[in-house]
């Protein structure tokens, strides 16, 4: 059984801002069946201002999946866009009071559809994606490079098993361990060259 | 108060009140340590004599002393195919099914790594394994066959006969892991012709920690654990005396409520699993086309994964289990239900309730009345439900 805190089991058993948006501006959609979590967040966005007048979601997946699309979508309401993609990853999880472990993948999933509203919203590529240069490193849940480097960065990640947390790369068959490793090692040289400037 | 409806009986049991009342002396008074040779412990050895008559008596062993004890389920697998490797050097290869419990199927990791080679037999759709293939996966150097007789997640019985002909024709020595189908089947070692057999007591109402391996009279066996002279060199250890007359006892019941199993329980069985396809649409049986354990039922709801769908029913006082990878702790879902060629998405969705001699038709009305409003809110988050 997980340790799930109150809030998430809060958030999951009465989901706030269930459901689409009509005719929404925005949507972002990440993930996949087959990988076992979905998540589609729609935006109404006032035009010239950017701000978030709504914010939806659907999930197809578990408890704390459902719960970090819901607090997403409180959390970024009424900011601008510009506002709303400084919401982390861990910003979600802390909005939650934590969630386990194995399950940061879930709040880095929240972020992730965020980014592909918004990126959505803008015309723009989708974020980490292979259309934006990415290639793929993890095969069993199409994870690419990008999007590895960015999660090791962003959450100063140290092992294959965090990045396993945060990303599922790695989780199923293992092939690609090596090549997670080595970006595991070139962020975190990049990280320690940028703190030393 | 919220009710309890439990419905996890494969995961595990609820102890019987005769089994505690008999285990509990060996905790209180008679603790002595069976090996010791003072009058005291002969109390204690003498009812492990029983448990192991009892133990021999529901499976059909020949004689008790082909039943050695162990510490689970776990246990028992692990010594069948590691002792049976150990007494035959000269062999390196092992046939596995690819539907076994982690008991099993994570040891063809280890036998790899241990320079064996090992062959994963296929299943069809209904979680059969391919008996061809079994007979032309057999070489010179393969030291056993192991197939379970009844599958965890969905109930399906192995063809353990024909397994056991295929094995016995080849000169193979056949281990079977009946943890699920004792107490639900009438299991007898001699008719199936199984040389290795595995029990654990906490699926048949006796308490977590001990179990039972069956070895065949004459099958080659080197220990699994090494030390004392316990179990006649075969395990060593002090028996968990307490664990084992809960043993001995739940088998004897187990053999008095057999009936009970194959008509009551798998009426009460068929109509959860009956009424929850009706009332729930999208949903699907997994190897329903089977010969399955009578208490067992898997059932897959497409749109929605198996971990929220256990928490709602939790909520509702109702446990169950799932394939969802969410729950395994891994991040794929169960490898049975793939090999079946279950989609992936309904392998994620699958939810696996098993039931036993405590529940009742209250229970079942409960079950049916509660689940179908939670499925329909769950498909109310997916992106995918139809409207
Ligand atoms: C088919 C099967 N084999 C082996 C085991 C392991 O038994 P134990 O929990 O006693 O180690 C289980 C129980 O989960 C099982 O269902």
């Amino acid at each position: 059984m997980w340790d799930y805190t109150d809030k998430v089991m809060e958030y999951f058993r009465n989901p706030k801002n269930l459901g689409d948006v009509d005719n929404p501006d925005a949507v972002g959609e990440v993930g996949s069946m087959a990988c076992g979590d979905v998540m589609r967040l729609t935006l109404k966005v006032e035009k010239g201002t950017d701000r978030i007048l709504d914010a939806r979601f659907k999930t197809f997946g578990c408890a704390s999946a459902i719960a970090s699309a819901s607090i997403l979508t409180e959390l970024i309401k009424g900011k601008t866009l510009d506002e709303a993609a400084q919401v982390s990853n861990d910003d979600i999880a802390r909005a939650l009071g934590g969630l386990p472990s194995a399950k940061m993948h879930c709040s880095v999933m929240g972020h992730d559809a965020l980014m592909a509203a918004i990126a959505n919203y803008r015309h723009a590529p989708q974020p980490d994606s292979e259309e934006e240069g990415g290639k793929i490193v993890c095969r069993c849940f199409a994870v690419t490079d990008k999007h590895i480097e960015r999660v090791v960065r962003e959450n100063n990640l140290a092992t294959i098993e965090d990045v396993t947390n945060f990303t599922k790369a790695g989780g199923a068959c293992g092939s690609c361990h090596t090549q997670i490793q080595d970006i595991i090692d070139r962020v975190r040289r990049e990280l320690a060259a940028e703190k030393k400037t | 108060m919220k009710p309890l409806i439990y419905a996890d009986n494969n995961a595990t049991t609820r102890v019987a009140p005769e089994v505690v009342h008999e285990m509990l002396p060996f905790c209180t008074e008679q603790y002595g340590n069976p090996s010791s040779m003072y009058a005291f412990a002969q109390a204690p050895a003498k009812a492990m004599d029983t448990a192991r008559e009892r133990v021999a008596a529901l499976v059909g062993a020949e004689r008790p002393d082909e039943i050695i004890f162990t510490s689970c389920g776990t246990e028992s697998d692990n010594a069948a195919v590691f002792g049976t490797l150990a007494a035959l050097p000269d062999k390196k290869h092992v046939v596995l099914s690819s539907v076994e419990h982690p008991a099993v199927y994570n040891l063809a990791e280890t036998l790899q790594h241990r320079g064996c080679r090992t062959t994963m037999l296929r299943v069809d759709s209904q979680g059969i394994v391919d008996l061809d293939q079994l007979a032309n996966s057999i070489w010179d150097d393969t030291a056993l066959v192991s197939v379970m007789w009844a599958n965890n997640e969905t109930g399906v019985v192995s063809p353990v006969k024909e397994i056991a002909a295929i094995c016995r024709a080849k000169g193979v020595a056949f281990h079977t892991d009946a943890v699920q189908a004792v107490g639900k089947l009438p299991v007898n070692v001699r008719e199936a012709g199984a040389q290795l057999l595995s029990l654990s007591g906490h699926k048949i109402h006796a308490p977590k920690g001990v179990g039972a391996l069956y070895i065949k009279r004459g099958t080659r066996f080197r220990p699994f654990f090494v030390g004392g002279h316990q179990e006649h060199g075969r395990r060593a250890g002090t028996e968990n005396v307490p664990g084992i007359v809960a043993l001995g006892k739940a088998c004897e019941l187990a053999a008095a409520y057999l009936q009970d199993e194959v008509t009551r329980v798998r009426a009460l069985r068929d109509r959860l699993e009956r009424e929850i396809l009706a009332r729930v649409p999208d949903s699907f049986l997994n190897g329903g086309g089977a010969d399955r354990t009578p208490n067992t039922t898997s059932i897959s709801f497409e749109y929605i994964e198996g971990e929220a769908i256990l928490l709602y029913m939790s909520d509702a006082g109702i446990c169950a289990s799932s394939g969802s990878a969410c729950t395994s702790g891994s991040l794929e879902p169960s490898h049975v239900l793939r090999a079946m060629g279950v989609p992936i998405e309904l392998a994620h969705s699958a939810v696996r309730f098993s039931l036993s001699r405590y529940n009742t038709d209250a229970d079942v009305d409960y079950i049916i009345d509660k689940l179908p409003p939670i499925i329909a809110r769950l498909r109310e988050m997916s992106p995918f439900a139809p409207k």
